[in-house]
């Protein structure tokens, strides 16, 4: 084995009396693509963030080329030639995308005036290496998260990125997006970039990687080859025991409908959509990212108003735009962005989980603190959440218990019809299967559950009927019995007439 | 630890108790210290001072909570106070109509302030920066250059009346009621839990049924009504109605809003520590003032509290994470 590029040798990071890291290694070698894998609060995160410059270690050495590396910033990293690629990249959205790549090292004239010419040229030569077709003189508002990535890509590869590292890149991109990423992720390895890929969906980790490393608590737990394992033996390794089945979708009987969207529409956004979900019943909503799923069931819950149509909960009319009435309906939300949308991070796990039901809570128009934390204990008790405190900060609990924080917080409300928008997303396997587990035993006790989902596995395994949108519209529904890969993605491509 | 004593431990460690202990230090330093400052009178003054900046504080910090500002504050106090003046010498001779009135232009003003807000989306600092300038014009356009001083003297020896037996204005009862409803509202009711979860995150708070505009329309009404309620005070502890009443009153309510440990971002703070600050920059200025220290000297000392308020906390923290640090790892140099 040749001496590897960049290597991590025993580190060790602890965030107050919390061992994030515990004594990890890792090896990175040029012109190879590595995969790291484990669940939520395994340390990938932290991993990352050494790697970034973000956290220095408290123990452990980190080398580039057999020299030790001493990373004090993020300026550090990318001197070294370390570029990391963020699920969200973070870019200047009223600067134009040439103007992000080049920030702070932007070329110069005479009179250390920017050079907008030979800017503008480096930028459409770095987007031609890579194959993609994106204008340098566009403002960065507005381009997909996929686009935003390959940015950032342009700019790692501008620097002359030796290891390029890719936290969860793939989480909010639709599967042609992904392949496009792919596609360049492949052409920098074959040219001797070293990357590391961190990822949840395994077919994705097994399509790019050479090797795969898996974490757990904290801890390295083994690096082998990909050709050497399947995903069974990782998942294994990931949860430390056996992960049961995962789409545990019960056979129910639907009954009365619940939840009726008639002839919804928001120009633009979306258009005619009408659907039904009965009582017992899990819907999925599948689609390409940008289709207009997400844009229906906030309109659904009334964050955002609809020009025309209405939605029915248990025949009577939801007023138009007006989220709190939804609420008292029975209509409950978890939305997509568990950090923007569905939390309140800096409140308490108690202030998140009763926050829809306060008024509900009340006693006489007031909130009795005892009230309160028998109320967020139990909920947090029955969906198993792992938090020191209920009155620590939300943002101090990992990402699948976070998920689970707003679950319970609309399970709490009791909803007769419950929406989830990627319930899954960037969560780990063994809290994605109690997410799964939890919406069927819901189905099950007369919930109507609406489920958009990207991921394919999930969508043909949970539900009863899949719903496809392609471009604001809904352009299929297919019962279970008929439901595939192939007929969901033809029509979420628009290629499949309205079955 | 024991979990009482750990609770006792968080308790102390908190914005709203550093406060009040600094308010006792000054008082106790201050009367050893100042001739003057442990007589009754001392404090009648300091009270009188502080009622119309605390009856405007109430509203303010909710509204800062939610990640807003009003800053017409003190030019609604001085439009209100020549609009009543205009009334009284128009003939309006009800005392309890005058005030009605006066509570009415109040909310209709806090309601523009709202309607521009949250009906159009604009920022309220700019707004309210806005009416700060219209709304004290106003009070010019009403009152000019007069001024209206010849309320009859029950009302003005009633508004200062003490409470018996001592020095202290009764009016700081109603403080103090207005302070208990403000409070309950904030800390016990559902609607202080939607103003936290919106000021630390709007777009959350709207997924779980806060009805963020709504809400911080009403605040606005409620800022433009206490705000009236202290320029009705103003005007009858002055005995006198000028457009002027007020001018810069609204800088004083911030200073204490944000010494008393809420967030100009917005989502943290409580009222207990807003009103010990208002209390602390009272006693603070009078006894500065006792002791001949010039007024340059007194705008000097408030402006650095303030800006110990907003670093205080900050380097606080910086403290205990460092200390916590090295207490890790001693405890298990190796794991």
């Amino acid at each position: 084995m040749p001496t590897p590029l960049l290597a991590l040798d025993g580190v060790s990071k602890s965030f107050g009396a919390v061992a994030a890291l515990r004594d990890v290694r890792l090896e990175l070698h040029a012109g190879e693509a590595h995969a790291l894998v484990g669940e939520n609060g395994a340390g990938k995160s932290t991993l990352v963030k050494i790697l970034a410059g973000v956290h220095a270690p408290d123990a452990g050495t980190v080398t580039l080329d057999g020299r030790p590396l001493l990373l004090s910033g993020p300026a550090d990293a990318r001197a070294a030639g370390i570029a990391v690629i963020y699920q969200e990249p973070t870019l200047f959205a009223d600067l134009s995308v040439a103007e992000n790549i080049f920030m702070g090292r932007q070329p110069l004239r005479s009179l250390r005036r920017v050079d907008y010419a030979a800017m503008r040229e480096r930028a459409a030569e770095l987007f031609a290496r890579l194959g993609v077709r994106l204008d340098p003189d566009r403002p960065a508002r507005g381009l997909s998260i996929a686009d935003q990535q390959l940015v950032e890509i342009a700019k790692a590869i501008s620097l002359d990125a030796r290891v390029l590292v890719m936290d969860e890149p793939t989480a909010a991109l639709s599967g042609i997006e992904v392949e496009r990423l792919f596609a360049v992720a492949r052409s920098l390895r074959d040219a001797g970039t070293a990357v590391l890929f961190i990822s949840h969906r395994f077919d994705e980790v097994f399509a790019l990687c050479q090797t795969v490393t898996v974490m757990r608590d904290g801890r390295w737990v083994s690096t082998d080859p990909a050709g050497t394992l399947t995903v069974d033996e990782v998942v294994r390794r990931m949860v430390g025991r056996e992960v049961s089945a995962m789409y545990p979708k019960q056979d129910t009987a639907p009954g009365e409908p619940r939840l009726q969207v008639r002839g919804l529409t928001r120009h633009g956004v979306f258009d005619d959509v009408t659907f039904t979900v009965h009582a017992g019943e899990i819907v999925a909503l599948a689609g390409l990212v940008g289709a207009g799923r997400s844009e229906v069931s906030r309109a659904i819950f009334g964050v955002d108003r609809h020009d025309a149509g209405e939605v029915l909960l248990d025949g009577s009319r939801l007023p138009n735009g007006d989220t709190a009435a939804a609420i008292r309906a029975g209509l409950a939300l978890v939305p997509e962005d568990r950090r923007q949308q569905g939390l309140v991070m800096e409140l308490s796990v108690e202030r998140n989980t009763n926050l829809p039901r306060r008024w509900r809570l009340s006693r006489g128009g007031l909130l009795f603190g005892g009230d309160e934390r028998r109320a967020a204990t139990t909920w947090a008790q029955r969906l198993q959440v792992k938090a020191g405190r209920l009155t620590d900060p939300v943002s101090t609990l990992s990402g699948g218990n976070q998920q689970k924080v707003v679950l319970a917080k609309w399970l709490a409300t009791a909803p007769k019809v419950l929406i989830v928008d990627e319930p899954t997303r960037g969560i780990d396997v063994g809290t994605k299967a109690e997410v799964h587990r939890l919406l069927s035993q819901l189905a099950a006790d007369g919930v109507a559950v609406l489920m958009v989902s990207s991921e394919l596995p999930e969508v043909l395994g949970m539900a009863d009927r899949v719903l496809v949108m392609h471009e604001g519209r809904l352009t299929a529904d297919i019962p279970r019995a008929r439901a595939d890969e192939q007929s969901v993605m033809l029509a979420a491509t628009g290629q499949a007439a309205a079955a | 630890m024991s979990e009482p004593a750990a609770r006792i431990r968080r308790a102390l460690g908190t914005w709203d108790v550093v406060v009040l202990l600094a308010l006792v230090a000054v008082a106790v330093v201050g009367a050893l210290t100042v001739d003057g400052v442990a007589s009754p009178r001392f404090w009648r003054f300091v009270v009188l001072e502080a009622i119309p900046i605390a009856l405007i504080a109430l509203p303010m910090t909710l509204i800062v909570i939610t990640g807003e500002i009003d800053l017409s504050v003190a030019s609604v106090l001085g439009l209100t106070c020549s609009v009543m003046g205009q009334l009284w010498v128009s003939g309006v001779t009800s005392l309890p109509l005058l005030i009605a009135l006066a509570l009415l232009l109040g909310a209709v003003l806090g309601a523009v302030n709202g309607l521009f807000v949250t009906g159009f989306g604009l920022p309220s600092l700019a707004v309210t920066i806005g009416t700060l300038a219209l709304y004290r014009g106003l009070a010019y356009v009403v009152l000019g250059d007069r001024a209206v001083a010849n309320y009859p003297t029950t009302w003005t020896t009633t508004a200062i009346q003490p409470l018996p037996g001592t020095t202290i204005p009764w009016m700081i009862l109603v403080v103090a009621a207005l302070a208990v409803v403000f409070a309950v509202v904030l800390h016990a009711m559902p609607v202080g839990r939607g103003l936290y979860a919106m000021g630390n995150n709007a777009e959350a708070a709207r997924f779980a049924g806060v009805d963020v505009r709504l809400t911080k329309f009403w605040l606005f009404v409620a800022s433009g009504a206490m705000s009236a309620l202290a320029g009705v005070f103003w005007t009858l502890r002055f005995a006198s109605a000028r457009a002027d009443n007020g001018s810069g009153l609204e800088l004083a309510v911030v200073a204490a809003v944000l010494l008393g440990g809420v967030s100009i971002f917005g989502g943290r703070g409580a009222l207990l520590g807003v009103l010990a600050a208002v209390a602390l920059l009272g006693v603070l200025r009078n006894a500065l003032q006792l002791a001949y220290v010039p007024a340059n000297t007194l705008t000097v000392i408030t402006g650095s509290l303030l800006i110990a308020s907003v670093v205080g906390p900050n380097v606080a923290g910086m403290l205990r994470e460092r200390l916590r640090r090295r207490r890790t790892t001693t405890v298990s140099p190796s794991s």
